[in-house]
């Protein structure tokens, strides 16, 4: 069963160019997202995976182009506007950015309460349920300090999808997670996106991960500071013109391929 | 939008649910769903989601809580109709396990919360009298080892928690003795005795307040920001690290920490005296007494002792408030809330013992005829 991604454009991103103050981090970025898709931004550390990320959910404001979230541009969307833009979709900070002095039930239950008019039982069940949905069921008690760091990813994923937006971005998920709940996370990730049609922006390193549940990947890279290779994971592996493309895939050292093409 | 209606037949009763189900639309279905189940106690229901065409988590959950309601035999509730897509999402919970609240935290008896708010007290002394002890060792080390403090790090506190805290300190003392030299003279005025207001304020400013203010002011101060700053450190696993490099925290944070304020708090006290003196002479100037008689009187009446007894007792407060600081810093827990716990607690318990040990000095000062 192949997933309902359909042809309808949710995130686009245009001609982004992102940096603070003289350092470029990003230049001349374009990239679609379509409904339903899991989609993965990838590369090596320090290319600006999660400065693109944190221009995509409208924390930073780009020094040129656009992101534009179901056609309207989060970073001049002001008041109502914006508000509704940001209820489409939910984040998985890389670190949890659980609220300490909050139980993790009444973390998920925070955007409940501010935005819907459930019943304060049916928010608890709603959040319980979320709770489950990570292998959380139970804990909805223990505060984010009682809890270990992969406990700490899987409910701050909970949060992110409380109000089951459109959109969830995944920082990271599977980082300093067991194979086994990494894997377990995975099929979260691909039955939401096939059942509810909800769309994934994930960043990350993990190759099975990648492999397993993403549609379509960008690969960026620090030294052209944009987009080095776009389009199916497997594809890239096999078949990519650029050496460092696939050598991220295959998981090799950079001197191997440099000692290689020398030889 | 969802919808909801309740059909009456014979065999019972059908909801019908329609539309979207999600967080924003099922919410206030919820209780009209409850108080359908709750009319038909003793029949069989039958939820037909024929006409669903969107329904998320929360709709899953409206679902789950008609399900998880204890009904007799013969009278449960049925889903019907739910697309596949969204009954695999239904069928991932078993609506039994859902317990119809979840168990609150187990509350404490009055005996019990006063036996752990004693043995929280007890620790927390222990633990100071454990700090005291650790850091007059580390102090003493590096006393006599003064090559091996980290001067670098001794100036930068000595200029964040000393040179910076200046302007602060400045404004209080000011205001102090403006305010002290105005309502004092405007009452000994009555008896022509404004000159003895240089009196009144040499000797309140030099033994008193002038230590005092400042102390209250560093502890608000530096204190918090000890704590913060080392509770930040905890937090990140700094303190681990300094740790396991073999570098123990007292030594690396609270030594310099503390040898930097309690140096910069002589300074900073005599300062305060001193502007706290200025501001009263020029309020006695409005009172036709120049600033040459007042300063004879108050040299006249105040002494060298006095002004020094201000000063021993600042030393002790700045060992006390940075001492307080980087304790409650290093006794932080974790998670954002513990840090302002503990600047809190830093701030509160430095003005405590402030306040202690100034009345200590009182009495010492007493009985020595000082």
């Amino acid at each position: 069963m192949s997933a309902p991604v359909q042809q309808e454009v949710v995130i686009r991103v245009e001609n982004l160019r992102t940096g603070f103050g003289d350092f470029i981090v990003h230049e001349n970025v374009s990239f679609e997202i379509r409904r339903g898709e899991v989609f993965a931004i990838l590369g090596g550390s320090g290319c600006g995976k999660t400065v693109l990320l944190k221009h995509m959910i409208g924390l930073y404001r780009p020094l040129g182009g656009r992101v534009l979230i179901s056609g309207e541009d989060i970073a001049t969307a002001q008041g109502e506007r914006r508000l509704a833009i940001l209820r489409r979709f939910g984040v998985m900070y890389q670190l949890g950015a659980l609220f300490g002095n909050m139980t993790l039930l009444e973390n998920i239950r925070l955007p409940l309460e501010e935005y819907t008019s459930l019943p304060d039982d049916a928010m608890d069940l709603l959040a319980e349920t979320k709770l489950r949905l990570v292998n959380l069921g139970g804990a909805g008690h223990l505060t984010p300090s009682e809890i270990s760091g992969g406990m700490m990813k899987r409910a701050a994923i909970a949060r992110a999808m409380a109000l089951d937006p459109d959109i969830v971005f995944l920082d990271e998920p599977s980082g300093g997670l067991d194979p086994v709940t990494s894997a377990e996370l995975d099929q979260l990730v691909l039955r939401l996106s096939k059942s509810l049609g909800i769309t994934f922006v994930v960043i990350t390193h993990e190759l099975p991960s990648i492999f397993g549940i993403a549609d379509r990947c960008i690969m960026l890279d620090k030294r052209v500071k944009g987009i080095i290779a776009e389009g199916r994971p497997a594809d890239l592996r096999d078949h990519s013109p650029n050496p460092r493309v696939r050598q991220f895939f295959n998981r090799e050292a950079e001197n191997e391929v440099e000692a290689g093409s020398a030889a | 939008m969802a919808s909801l209606a309740l059909h009456e037949a014979d065999g019972g009763a059908t909801i019908a649910l329609g539309g979207r189900l999600d967080a924003y639309s099922v919410g206030p279905l919820w209780s009209t769903a409850r108080a359908a189940l709750a009319s038909h106690p003793r029949t069989r229901l039958t939820v037909d989601c024929r006409a669903v065409d969107y329904c998320d988590g929360a709709g899953v959950a409206l679902l789950l809580d008609m399900l998880r309601q204890p009904r007799p035999a013969g009278a449960e509730v049925r889903i019907d109709g739910l697309a596949e897509r969204f009954r695999n999402l239904l069928d991932q919970f078993d609506p039994k396990s859902f317990a119809e609240s979840a168990p609150a935290r187990p509350r404490r008896s009055f005996i019990e919360r006063v036996g752990i708010a004693g043995t929280e007290f007890w620790a927390d002394l222990r633990g100071q009298i454990a700090f005291v002890g650790e850091a007059t060792a580390a102090l003493a080390y590096a006393l006599r080892h003064p090559h091996m403090l980290r001067w670098r790090d001794i100036l930068y506190v000595a200029e964040e928690a000393g040179v910076n805290a200046l302007p602060i300190v400045a404004l209080i003392g000011f205001l102090m003795g403006v305010i002290l030299a105005f309502q004092s003279a405007i009452a000994m005025k009555q008896f022509g005795a404004e000159i003895f207001v240089a009196n009144l304020l040499s000797l309140s400013i030099l033994r008193e307040l002038g230590p005092l203010m400042t102390a209250i002011l560093l502890a608000g101060r530096s204190g918090a920001a000890f704590a913060a700053e080392i509770g930040t450190m905890k937090v990140n696993q700094e303190i681990d690290a300094l740790t396991t490099m073999g570098l123990d925290p007292v030594k690396f944070l609270v030594v310099t920490r503390v040898l930097a304020a309690t140096a910069m708090t002589v300074p900073l006290v005599v300062f305060s005296d001193l502007i706290g003196l200025v501001g009263g002479a020029l309020v006695m100037l409005t009172f036709e007494i120049p600033i040459a008689t007042y300063y004879k009187q108050a040299v006249s009446f105040a002494t060298m002792t006095d002004f020094m007894g201000g000063l021993a007792k600042s030393v002790v407060f700045g060992v006390l408030i940075a001492g307080i600081g980087c304790l409650r810093g290093l006794q932080t827990e974790t998670g954002a809330s513990a840090v302002g716990i503990s600047a809190t607690n830093a701030v509160v318990s430095g003005i405590i013992l402030i306040v202690f040990v100034d009345g200590v000095f009182a009495v010492v000062y007493y009985y020595l005829g000082i």
